[in-house]
């Protein structure tokens, strides 16, 4: 911030700012050091806890780095046919894949056509999505638990998939995509004689990669996290995602903490991972949506 | 809006000159428009009208329309949903209040502190972003169990201070404190993230006139940075205010909605946790409708005031 041209000045004073400067900087870095490790100590603990055998659960003295490593609690939970955490794992990355894929193919298609096709209603229609953006998602909860019910869909992979295609985000996302490739391009392709689709397919969608790939990362996020919907449509323990899945866990058993956060470590470390190899994507993705907002 | 862009002849039209109707636009918003329809159209309208029925999802054969009675209950103080829905929402309305401020306030100096230009800043703000990835459900368990009175780690810190050791999850105010700890550990990655992008944004020069005119970073921060980010934290506050609106996991798995009220009810319990009580748990959907209609209008009017209040300090 305090970069102001100081080029002219004399040579002792720069080094006197040069000392300031320093000074700040241990500060600065001091402050942030101490923050990243208040927020990362919950997730260590998280860690430390389910490597832990049981007996040490309670002792009066806390060890972060546990004096016996133990993976007591993750062969238990992987034993224990009451919370089946391998099929819930299983589940979330079924219903994750297939909700990403659907909303790529279905988003852009639309997302095509509202960005450069001119088509009667498309006016009213794209007003009528954009309106949705302002009603809260509570207010469907119960409409949308009776249409899953009445499709027979409770307690199965589509009941918990098929309600989030409806989402307006990625259509709004991929619209304003398009809409910023240059139009010459789709133009040249017409002249060389391919239809819509072709040019929809062999030009459009592979401009659009770095769009889809920031869309497909935060639609598998934001699946594999759902807690609520899940919890509402999946009752058979067996069908349950991985968000639902920790809450069994936490009722079966109380006080077996082990078991709880090695649960908590499976739910969390793909998305950990997935964090840190696309975390450019993810943190840009969020800074555009504010802008845009 | 983007009419303008799109109305030239455009890629799109195949036959130059034709200018019949074609299906193609259509079938290329078709496969979302019925997703749309299914579950975003349909679901506002029949929710209205679910709300006006007395309906028990276990016995669909007896619903019976029952007009305005559902919203009418809710203002009935000797009705059996009275007591509850308004605690709930009072409760609510008190976890926004304790927890909007923080969500601005800390996010706003995280971003004040990344936007310095130095070595390795990107990798704080990824440190910093981290929690926000994770699921509700591994926040609440983990909170959960940090808070633990035997055996968390918070009041096993404070015992080794030798200072009092509050049963955080079951009494008040602690039961509060532990859920906003948990709730601005877990979210405010990204307001930061929003607010370090807007301060990115403003020009540098700003800030070397105003150091040529003498002014401190504090006077600088005051005159240049806030006003700059107004539109921002506008957004930020109106969008923290909506999340919080929404609170459900964090009391669902840390609390269980306790302790226990007096007058009944529960102390930690959201009016999220209320109508999924009423619609998931004792089955009555045309009352939990109504209430969740009642409380998305609450949002929207809500939502609505913020922006108008924000634009008349202009």
């Amino acid at each position: 911030m305090a970069t102001a041209a100081r080029t002219q000045e004399n040579a002792s004073s720069v080094s006197r700012t040069d000392s300031r400067k320093l000074l700040g900087r241990i500060v600065t870095y001091s402050i942030m050091i101490l923050l990243a490790l208040i927020f990362m100590l919950p997730l260590l603990w998280m860690l430390s806890t389910s490597l832990r055998p049981k007996a040490l659960l309670f002792s009066p003295q806390i060890h972060w780095i546990p004096q016996v490593w133990s993976l007591e609690s993750y062969q238990k939970i992987l034993d224990n046919p009451a919370v089946p955490i391998a099929r819930w794992f299983g589940n979330s990355v079924i219903v994750g894949i297939a909700v990403t894929i659907l909303i790529l193919i279905i988003d852009s298609l639309a997302a095509y056509a509202y960005a450069r096709m001119e088509f009667r209603g498309k006016n009213f229609l794209f007003g009528l999505l954009l309106a949705t953006l302002f009603l809260p998602g509570m207010m469907f909860l119960v409409p949308n638990f009776l249409t899953v019910n009445s499709l027979h869909i409770l307690n199965t992979y589509a009941g918990v998939i098929v309600p989030g295609l409806a989402g307006v985000f990625g259509v709004f996302f991929l619209r304003q995509f398009f809409e910023g490739i240059p139009k010459e391009l789709e133009e040249a392709a017409t002249i060389d004689g391919a239809n819509v689709f072709q040019t929809f397919i062999q030009i459009v969608m592979p401009l659009a990669r770095p769009a889809l790939a920031t869309l497909a990362v935060i639609t598998f996020l934001a699946s594999w996290n759902d807690f609520l919907w899940p919890l509402l449509v999946l009752q058979q323990p067996e069908m349950l995602t991985l968000p639902p899945g920790l809450r069994t866990l936490q009722g079966a058993y109380t006080s077996e903490y082990g078991q709880m956060m090695a649960g908590a470590v499976i739910a969390a470390v793909p998305v950990l991972i997935l964090y840190v190899a696309l975390q450019r994507y993810i943190v840009q993705s969020v800074a555009s949506t504010g802008i845009k907002g | 809006m983007a009419t303008a862009v799109t109305r030239e002849e455009t890629a799109v039209r195949t036959a130059p000159g034709k200018r019949r109707f074609s299906l193609t636009p259509y079938l290329f918003v078709l496969p979302h428009l019925i997703f749309f329809t299914v579950f975003l159209a349909y679901p506002f309208f029949n929710g209205l009208f679910i709300s006006t029925q007395n309906y028990n999802f276990l016995r669909p054969d007896r619903a019976q329309f029952v007009g305005l009675q559902n919203y009418i209950d809710l203002f009935t103080p000797t009705s059996v949903e009275f007591q509850p829905f308004w605690i709930s929402l009072g409760n609510t309305v008190l976890f926004v209040i304790l927890s909007v401020p923080p969500l601005v306030v800390i996010p706003l100096g995280l971003a004040v502190l990344l936007n310095i230009k130095l070595p390795g800043r990107n990798f704080f703000r990824a440190l910093y972003f981290a929690p926000w990835v994770l699921s509700i459900a591994v926040v609440g368990l983990l909170w959960w169990w940090i808070f633990q009175s035997q055996g968390g780690l918070i009041n096993y810190y404070l015992g080794q201070l030798n200072l009092p050791q509050p049963q955080w999850l079951s009494t008040l105010p602690w039961a509060w404190i532990a859920i906003v700890v948990a709730t601005v550990w877990w979210t405010l990655g990204f307001n930061m993230i929003i607010l370090l992008a807007s301060l990115q944004d403003i020009p540098e020069y700003l800030y070397e006139a105003g150091a040529i005119d003498g002014a401190s970073p504090g006077q600088m921060f005051r005159s240049i940075t806030l006003p700059l980010l107004r539109p921002v934290l506008l957004f930020i506050v109106t969008i923290s205010i909506i999340a919080s609106f929404n609170l459900f996991g964090q009391p669902f798995l840390m609390t269980g909605g306790g302790p226990a009220l007096p007058q009944g009810g529960g102390a930690t319990t959201p009016v999220m946790v209320e109508i999924y009580n009423e619609g998931f748990v004792r089955y009555n959907l045309g009352s939990a409708a109504a209430m969740s209609f009642l409380v998305a209008l609450i949002m929207i009017l809500v939502s609505f005031a913020n922006a108008k209040i924000f634009q008349q300090r202009d």
